[in-house]
């Protein structure tokens, strides 16, 4: 295969049955492989799509640098992307970003400001939003773009329906709320029917140690009605349901992807009861930016310690 | 054995410094009475004066979210676990 560039090779991702995760008889449960991206992420698709969506309405120019706040995967596909397009690009993560974050970051030639990692993804944001007033910088601002849900619309959600018509359940994770938002709409199109269920992280206290219920923070592109569930999945259920999905799939996929699996398998017992069906689930991305974490190797309790120290989400 | 609610760091001001509080079952709703009964600081905290969920906040029994299940009418049994947090950005973002 032969490509012009390895933005060609964003999307098209690969959808893989994981049958030993699925005791629910007359249930298959999918992943679709986000981590087969050019970055490693599913982010790839939005970084693409918001750099285009702000080159074509002009506020986007050469002159301009990139800003965002991101906790890893964003920041290392927008760097990608502002790389290939010759842009200068500035991540503001919180300053405990697993260490492989930072070192790809560092490696595509982004610029990092660190915000206080005691306030999580809301500290990086109200930075940036900061940040951004100045006018040297273009913000694409993932929880407000619709280049973002489009990204999955357009993507995600069509690449799904292509391989699997039939599917009767979505599973994926709630950060910006872009994938359920996008692949949502794009599902419910095909078949309102069809159930869109979203797996959140029951983040260590830290993570919510907020100063008042203000600092709280919904994703201006999340619309809750669209979703039909939404299950908390801790970080031990995640890194359980994470090793399970290597040892018993050869699938190495970051941390978040067991708790889309943890969710997943309570879909099943209900869809089972329905007469069955396919269950798509969206995998975010690879295991390799969690290594640092020991999450398959160390002792459960360790590695559960060791995983909540950083945003594993 | 009654139902267990989980309070979120934000609300312990309001609660006595407890994290974690014991009510009688009955419906979301209802342990929202029994909560504000007991700590009259959390009214208009967690619910809107006119009752309803404040939106930054997520009610989950049994780690699903009450949104999505029967809201305030979700029934809430002996036994279940019912967490209050906060929305907060995340993601693989």
């Amino acid at each position: 295969m032969k490509y012009k560039s390895v933005l060609d090779l964003v999307g098209n991702t690969p959808l893989v049955e994981v049958p030993s995760l699925c005791p629910t008889p007359g249930v298959r449960i999918w992943v679709k492989l986000e981590g087969q991206n050019p970055t490693g992420s599913t982010k790839d698709r939005i970084a693409l799509s918001m750099v285009e969506a702000g080159e074509a309405s002009g506020e986007l120019t050469k002159d301009k640098i990139i800003l965002e706040p991101t906790s890893g995967n964003t920041g290392i596909a927008l760097a990608m992307v502002a790389k290939t397009r010759g842009y200068r690009f500035t991540a503001v993560l919180p300053d405990n970003a697993s260490s492989e974050r930072t070192s790809l970051l560092e490696a595509f030639g982004a610029e990092i400001i660190s915000s206080e990692g005691a306030k999580g993804s809301n500290g990086a944001v109200a930075l940036a939003q900061k940040l951004a007033a100045d006018p040297r910088y273009y913000m694409p601002f993932q929880y407000g773009s619709q280049a973002n849900v489009e990204a999955h619309y357009q993507g995600t959600g069509r690449e799904i329906l292509e391989d699997l018509p039939e599917v009767k359940a979505f599973v994926a994770g709630l950060g910006t709320g872009g994938t359920l938002m996008g692949v949502g709409r794009r599902l419910k199109e095909h078949d309102p029917g069809i159930k869109v269920v979203a797996a959140e992280p029951a983040l260590g206290q830290s993570v919510y140690g907020l100063r008042s219920l203000e600092d709280g923070y919904v994703p201006p592109i999340f619309d809750p009605d669209l979703l039909d569930g939404k299950v908390m999945v801790r970080a031990r259920e995640s890194i359980l349901w994470t090793r399970e999905l290597l040892q018993k799939e050869g699938i190495f996929a970051g941390i978040s992807a067991g708790a889309v699996i943890w969710v997943a398998q309570r879909v099943a017992e209900r869809l089972g009861d329905g007469g069955g069906g396919d269950i798509v689930c969206l995998l975010a991305d690879g295991g390799w930016k969690y290594l640092s974490t020991e999450a398959w190797t160390e002792e459960i309790d360790t590695a559960e310690a060791q995983v909540e120290e950083v945003l594993w989400w | 054995m009654a139902v267990e609610v989980r309070i979120p760091t934000v609300f312990r001001k309001f609660t006595d410094g407890s994290g974690a509080v014991e009510v009688q079952p009955g419906t979301v709703g209802s342990l929202f009475e029994q909560l504000e009964t007991r700590y009259p600081d959390l009214r208009g905290q967690v619910r809107t004066s006119d009752g309803q969920l404040h939106r930054f906040v997520n009610v989950y029994v049994n780690d699903e979210d009450a949104r999505y299940l029967e809201k305030l009418e979700t029934k809430v049994t002996e036994g279940d676990t019912v967490s209050i947090l906060p929305s907060v950005a995340g993601g693989q973002a």
